[in-house]
């Protein structure tokens, strides 16, 4: 499978001077990026003035305690949370296709997302058997704590029934996620059909993603592993371009194989991880945003993974900040947004990249 | 006649309004007058209570009164949005047991916007407790305890006037999509209101709303069939049930017993709960005769 689709990667080719192209998107990246900030912060259900809390911050004069938690505890924390969160993603997915040498490839097939499904379904529906001191002292923390714990072990043992003899093999780790995906699937389905009205409620929300949960302690707690994820990733270009010819043309360019996959599958398992625990399973970004990428500046990993951060990021931004207007005061969850706007997007690049709408 | 002196006429007219002025003061920090209501039969009671002028929002399961679809609303109310709810400006937010995220709520009590809990439950005493409690939050105890005892009153004569002889066993269906059968079982407000209303709930045993297996909805052996009426030719009709070969062979389909209540109005738990009991058991007492 991974094989048989392995030359739509390579195939893809931008004509000019990838070099200097890729160079002008990362700055025009990094200026949207900055516009999403910008625009996350400013924009709300509430009346609440991104501008006149600035001016009164700075000139220490008292901020109404309404538009102190607006700014500071709500509107600030998600923003934060989103950049964090969109960057992961869209740099793990663009790992997962590079390891995989599969267009189709995402966070998802080392498991982290069926673990972390199946972590958080436990959450919902058991959480309230755990003894009273356990709940009490996680509060609302169970579900992220179960998630992230969830996608751990399943990648955990995903890996360890792809390794033999100190090889990894991709293409056992690919079915054997799907086994593994099935098996979540099904111990998810009992519990959900022994779930009630409310918690099947909270868990197809939970489904759908949403950044509206972000506090400063949940992003206290997903920024060392993520940064630390997306700060690894540079050095991971190399070798995931010697993997786009094959694990034996790779090693011949003495690249280690073995150590490249390590790090990269702990890469995306630390941030996907993170990711998902605090937000939720948001589809779609980590597939899309390095497909649109590689139409512009091509498979190169080296521009790949740094502008991937960016436009991920900022799309998961104004995603977020449409999630919040849409049908205020109420919110429509950020799964609903990306895909709707996404995937029609996506549809469209890629049918003028090759040409079809010329015909 | 003594004329009046403008001074005094001052002095009166600044104590007249220093009065008046600590008069509404009082009277706004008594009384909150920026609500917000979560859970269809929070709205409800407030409605009853007649205090539906001081609500600003609602959450997305209020829909009745229909009036009360015109406030705006906040979101689902397991799914509340800080942010959202901040927009309103409210200064008391009146919530359902188990309205949610539990960080919105927290972002809430941190931005000082007073919260009212109030406790849900499937019997008369519950209901009678849901009114004193939403009252007690709006600041009008004494309608609360009135209304509560009127609709505790209704509840009890409604279940005294239940028909004599056998109780009919209750199969309540809340949805039959796809041939798949999704009924009530205990712990459930639609078990709680057949029990209230004389029945007898045909699948106890069985732990809430669940999707029941063909065999054992066939062997039930409801008398009656329950749903709930959607309104025009929504939901479930005779002819579904009919045609649906595990529950052709029932009592209830052989008998065409099929009763149709307004959902809200059944499963509310809310200030019509004795109307409801009294529809439903006249319902179970004349239907199929």
């Amino acid at each position: 499978m991974s094989l048989a689709l392995q030359d739509n990667i390579g195939v893809t080719t931008v004509a000019g001077d990838r070099t200097r192209r890729a160079r002008q998107l990362t700055w025009f990246l990094a200026l949207l990026l900055a516009g999403g900030m910008l625009l996350s912060l400013a924009v709300g259900a509430s009346g609440t003035s991104l501008w006149s809390g600035v001016f009164d911050l700075v000139t220490g004069q008292d901020l109404a305690l309404r538009d102190k938690v607006v700014l500071l505890d709500i509107r600030l924390p998600r923003t934060l949370m989103g950049v964090l969160v969109g960057a992961a993603l869209a740099v793990s997915g663009a790992v997962m296709q590079g390891l995989f040498r599969n267009p189709l490839a995402d966070p998802g097939l080392v498991g982290v997302s069926a673990g972390a499904g199946l972590g958080a379904i436990i959450a919902i529906v058991l959480g309230g058997l755990l003894p009273a001191v356990v709940t009490d002292k996680l509060g609302y923390y169970l579900v992220p704590v179960a998630a992230f714990a969830g996608s751990w072990a399943s990648t955990l043992v995903l890996y360890r029934v792809a390794t033999r003899k100190g090889r990894t093999s991709v293409a056992t780790m690919l079915l054997a996620g799907i086994a593994l995906g099935a098996i979540a699937g099904a111990i998810s389905g009992l519990l959900v059909y022994k779930a009630d009205d409310a918690q099947l409620r909270t868990l197809t929300f939970w489904g759908m993603g949403s950044l509206a949960g972000a506090t400063w302690t949940k992003l206290l707690a997903a920024t060392p592993l993520i940064v630390a994820a997306l700060a690894v990733s540079p050095f991971l270009a190399r070798g995931l371009n010697g993997l786009a010819l094959g694990e034996a043309a790779a090693s011949h360019m003495g690249i280690s194989v073995q150590l490249t996959k390590n790090v990269s599958i702990l890469m995306v398992a630390a941030a996907t991880g993170a990711a998902v625990a605090v937000s939720g399973g948001i589809g779609f970004v980590g597939l899309v945003v390095p497909h649109l990428l590689r139409l512009m500046v091509g498979p190169d990993h080296k521009y790949l993974l740094l502008n991937s951060a960016l436009l991920g990021a900022a799309l998961l931004l104004v995603a977020d900040v449409i999630s919040r207007i849409v049908i205020a005061p109420a919110e429509l969850p950020i799964g609903i947004v990306t895909a709707t706007l996404g995937g029609p997007f996506f549809l469209w690049i890629l049918l003028r990249q090759r040409g079809l709408l010329d015909m | 006649m003594t004329r009046l002196h403008p001074l005094f006429l001052l002095q009166v007219v600044t104590s007249l309004a220093i009065f008046l002025f600590i008069a509404t003061t009082a009277w706004a920090n008594e009384k909150p007058s920026r609500i917000v209501s979560i859970g269809g039969s929070i709205t409800e009671i407030i409605y009853a209570l007649g205090e539906e002028d001081r609500l600003v929002a609602r959450d997305t399961t209020s829909n009745h009164p229909s009036v009360a679809t015109a406030l705006p609303d906040v979101g689902y109310i397991r799914r509340l949005s800080p942010e959202g709810l901040l927009s309103v400006n409210p200064d008391l937010i009146i919530a359902r047991e188990g309205a949610g995220p539990l960080e919105t709520m927290e972002l809430m009590r941190e931005a000082e916007i007073d919260l009212a809990e109030i406790p849900h439950g499937f019997t008369a005493k519950d209901v009678a407790l849901k009114i004193t409690s939403v009252a007690d939050a709006l600041g009008v105890p004494d309608k609360g305890a009135a209304l509560a005892d009127k609709v505790t009153a209704e509840i009890e004569t409604a279940h005294a006037s239940v028909g004599e002889g056998a109780p009919k066993r209750v199969l309540f269906v809340l949805s039959i999509a796809g041939g798949n059968i999704t009924a009530a079982g205990d712990n459930t407000e639609a078990g709680a209101i057949i029990e209230m209303a004389g029945g007898v709930n045909a699948l106890k045993g069985v732990e809430g709303y669940k999707q029941m297996s063909p065999e054992a909805v066939a062997t039930s052996n409801p008398d009656v069939i329950l749903v709930m009426d959607r309104g025009g030719d929504h939901g479930i009709s005779l002819e579904g049930i009919k045609a649906h070969p595990a529950l052709s062979t029932t009592p209830a389909a052989m008998n065409d017993a099929l009763v149709k209540l307004d959902g809200m109005l059944i499963l509310g738990f809310s200030v019509r709960t004795g109307e409801a009991v009294a529809s439903l058991s006249q319902a179970l007492a004349t239907v199929g005769e």
